[in-house]
């Protein structure tokens, strides 16, 4: 088994942070792990990477190969586009769709999720949402990291274990916070491939899952909403285009 | 043993300390700050090490010195371009030797990700003739600053540890020991004739570097760091870093004669029994064609044809990668999806709220009443003000040049000479400089960015801030009528245009401090 996994987004997204957690418990589970990151310039507000290596056997280079990343965790949408090129052929982009925009040719938001929606492997996420209705924006590290869980090697617990050393300092609140946003993005993640693998087209899939309450968004009923997406699709189309956000339990 | 989760730069730290250092010393530089930091998170619980940043990396090596002529071990850290500040102290250090240990971890930036240029600082340890270590692991980072102050105490010359961004800033588990090394006592030597380089003494302390040679080669030749496998007609000569790109892509069942080189000198006899072997050699080398060059010169491998970055098998300049390094073996490329698109860059800006911000466009305000003048301007988080929208400042070359260059250009009858420089980079290197203007009497006038901090770092202690920063640009000699200072906030924007205008009618030294704190640092502090 070797994972590779390229965490993008931009200099102060918590990055690093991400890295923190995949790390340590990539130690703990035996795995042997090399994680590059960048440091100084780039810091401020630019582009930011890490490549992120584990493996159950010896890893040789840091920096991984072309076409050998297995999975791009990127916290910001425009970010997932520098790294294509080193995605292997069955690789998963994970992202947050909610853009940072500190740059004046950032392109329109329907170009950037087109392109995103356009490759099959991909858990996309509102982490802006996520994080707030978790009670911090800085905690959309954690979400997307949640929505990449089931593709990784660990429990939930493996990683939550660190996510409360990383910020048991800030105290038990921000813990439960970022606890909190962790589980949100799984669970909006499981919710956006569950609509996917259902037959749902990825954008409408995407702008139905993004209209949850974060809060409320059981997986589990992502297949009876797809039904309902081709039964009733003019009723969805409705609610989708309501003010506010709708309970995903309504479809019980 | 235990494991510990490090950076290359962490585990260079862990091992001095582990390895029984007194003193950590430096200057902040992407990408060696967190070798210093890391020693100094230590310190600050154990108390018994010294670790206090320097003004200039010349100021820590010079220390750093000091600590090893007491008889202590001593780790100094700097990046490539801080040891040609270092270097006038670095070069003799090899003519004096050392003390207690004394080992330089100089962290070269190949592709420049945070530097002005990507120069391979194993040209400096072969130009002051001492040895050199290079990790490829983190395992090795601490590892091999134990052996090199190790080496260093035992043959009494300083030792390099040269690291480059991919080893400084990755992470790994790195295998550390319980049973750390005691610091040596205080034990002064009092041989003076070593220590006071005039000529005569000097003479006689380079023939003994000289004749120190033959036995740093024998150990770089036994080195278990620089290991020879013989098997088919293709060679590979790996250094530091590259030995994982060359792992990365070697199948199991290769025919390649590969050499492997982690300590320097270049041990020759290893080098001669590979080339006698093959019929050609790839040199992989993150940084100048350093072993590359050298195998076309003095060893004499008109058998063996040599290819690397010379030759055009590898690129001339930039980071080496795995890809790069799979190419020049000559193997299949693992392609990955073609870009649909390339998409908008982002690049570094300025905080939010930064005070430099607000400086420049008072700058630029004043400025504009002349005809585009050029603003000299240094290193640091303000460099990025010679970016668009805001474009203010036009140069960047070393540590201080500001000052400097707009003093030459006055000299040369350009006005208004402006330099735009950080309150630590003026404490770094723009001291002199303004003490030659103020002496000249030079129609210059100095920006000093004081945001109390080294910003671009990671907010480390700024030697030269508020009143300190006041009472030195005093008492180099600038008038006080001429010493502004301003607060950079949008709400003093008028005010701070009219004191650039005051001071840019001005004919002679004149300096402006635009003060206020970097709003990193009081997030970090807070």
């Amino acid at each position: 088994m070797e994972k590779n996994l390229i965490l993008a987004g931009v200099g102060g997204q918590g990055i690093l942070s991400i890295a923190f957690v995949l790390d340590n418990a990539a130690v703990r589970a035996g795995y042997t792990f090399k994680q590059a990151e960048v440091h100084g310039m780039s810091q401020r507000g630019g582009a930011v990477q890490s490549n992120l290596r584990y493996a159950d056997h010896e890893i040789y280079s840091d920096l991984i190969p072309g076409g050998r990343v297995d999975v791009v965790l990127s916290v910001e949408p425009l970010e997932v586009e520098r790294y294509w090129k080193m995605l292997a052929p069955d690789g998963w982009v994970v992202s947050s769709v909610t853009p940072y925009v500190n740059i004046p040719d950032y392109p329109p938001e329907d170009e950037l999720l087109a392109q995103l929606t356009s490759y099959s492997n991909t858990i996309l996420v509102d982490a802006g949402k996520i994080a707030k209705a978790a009670g911090t924006l800085k905690a959309q590290n954690m979400a997307v990291l949640g929505a990449a869980s089931p593709l990784l090697d660990f429990t939930d617990d493996q990683l939550l274990e660190f996510v409360n050393v990383l910020f048991s300092r800030k105290g038990e609140r921000v813990v439960q916070l970022n606890e909190r946003a962790y589980r949100f993005g799984k669970a909006a993640g499981l919710f956006f491939r569950g609509l996917i693998d259902a037959g749902i087209e990825p954008r409408l899939a995407l702008d139905l899952s993004r209209k949850m309450d974060p809060s409320t968004v059981d997986p589990g009923l992502a297949p009876r909403w797809a039904k309902r997406l081709k039964g009733e699709p003019d009723a969805v189309r409705a609610l989708l285009a309501q003010e506010g956000d709708i309970a995903c339990g309504q479809e019980q | 043993m235990k494991r510990e989760i490090l950076l290359g730069d962490e585990a260079v730290g862990l091992g001095a300390v582990h390895a029984g250092i007194s003193g950590v010393y430096g200057y902040p530089g992407t990408p060696s700050t967190e070798i210093f930091e890391f020693v100094e998170s230590i310190a600050k619980k154990t108390g018994d090490i010294h670790a206090f940043w320097s003004t200039n990396e010349k100021v820590a090596y010079e220390e750093a010195l000091g600590m090893s002529w007491a008889g202590k071990r001593a780790l100094v850290t700097m990046k490539h371009v801080g040891l040609n500040v270092a270097a006038d102290a670095f070069m003799n250090s090899a003519i004096t030797g050392t003390n207690g240990g004394l080992v330089l971890a100089v962290a070269d930036d190949p592709g420049m990700h945070s530097s002005q240029n990507e120069q391979d600082s194993r040209y400096f340890a072969k130009f002051a003739q001492i040895p050199c270590f290079e990790p490829g692991t983190q395992q090795e980072c601490y590892d091999m600053v134990a052996e090199a102050l190790d080496l260093s105490e035992e043959l009494t010359v300083p030792v390099m540890l040269r690291l480059v961004t991919r080893i400084a800033h990755s992470r790994s588990a790195v295998e550390v020991t319980s049973t750390p090394r005691k610091q040596n006592p205080l034990h002064p030597t009092r041989e003076i004739h070593k220590w006071t380089l005039l000529p005569s003494n000097a003479r006689v302390q380079y023939k003994l570097l000289t004749e120190k040679q033959p036995e740093l080669l024998r150990r770089a030749e036994a080195s278990r760091h620089n290991r020879l496998e013989l098997r088919g007609k293709h060679g590979v000569i790996a250094c530091g870093i590259t030995w994982n790109y060359l792992l990365e892509n070697l199948p199991d069942n290769h025919d390649f004669s590969i050499l492997r080189i982690g300590q320097y000198p270049i041990p020759a006899g290893k080098v001669r029994e590979l080339v006698d072997h093959v019929d050609d050699v790839l040199v992989l080398e993150d940084g100048y064609p350093f072993v590359e060059e050298m195998l076309r010169g003095p060893f004499g491998l008109e058998r063996a044809v040599v290819k690397g970055r010379l030759s055009g098998e590898l690129p001339r300049t930039g980071e080496l990668n795995p890809d790069l390094v799979r190419d020049a073996m000559g193997l299949e490329p693992q392609g990955g999806l073609e870009l649909p698109t390339a998409p908008a860059n982002r690049p570094p800006t300025l905080c939010p709220g930064c005070p430099h911000h607000d400086t420049y466009l008072a700058l630029n305000e004043a400025v504009a009443e002349y005809d585009k003048p050029q603003v000299f301007s240094d290193i640091g988080c303000y460099t990025l003000g010679a970016l668009p929208p805001l474009e203010a400042i036009h140069s960047c070359v070393d540590m201080g040049a500001s000052i400097g260059m707009a003093s030459g250009a006055a000299h040369a009858g350009y006005h208004p000479a402006i330099a735009v420089i950080g309150d630590s980079t003026f404490a770094h290197g723009g001291m002199t400089s303004l003490l030659s203007a103020v002496q000249q009497h030079v129609d210059v006038n100095v920006v000093i960015l004081d945001n109390e901090t080294v910003a671009m770092t990671g907010t480390q202690h700024s030697m030269a801030t508020d009143e300190t920063l006041d009472r030195i640009v005093l008492g180099l000699g600038v008038e006080a009528d001429h010493l502004r200072v301003i607060t950079p906030l949008p709400k003093h924007h008028d005010e701070n245009v009219q004191v650039f205008r005051e001071e840019l009618a001005h004919k002679g030294p004149s300096v402006i401090i635009a003060r206020r704190a970097c709003v990193e640092k009081v997030k970090r502090h807070r």
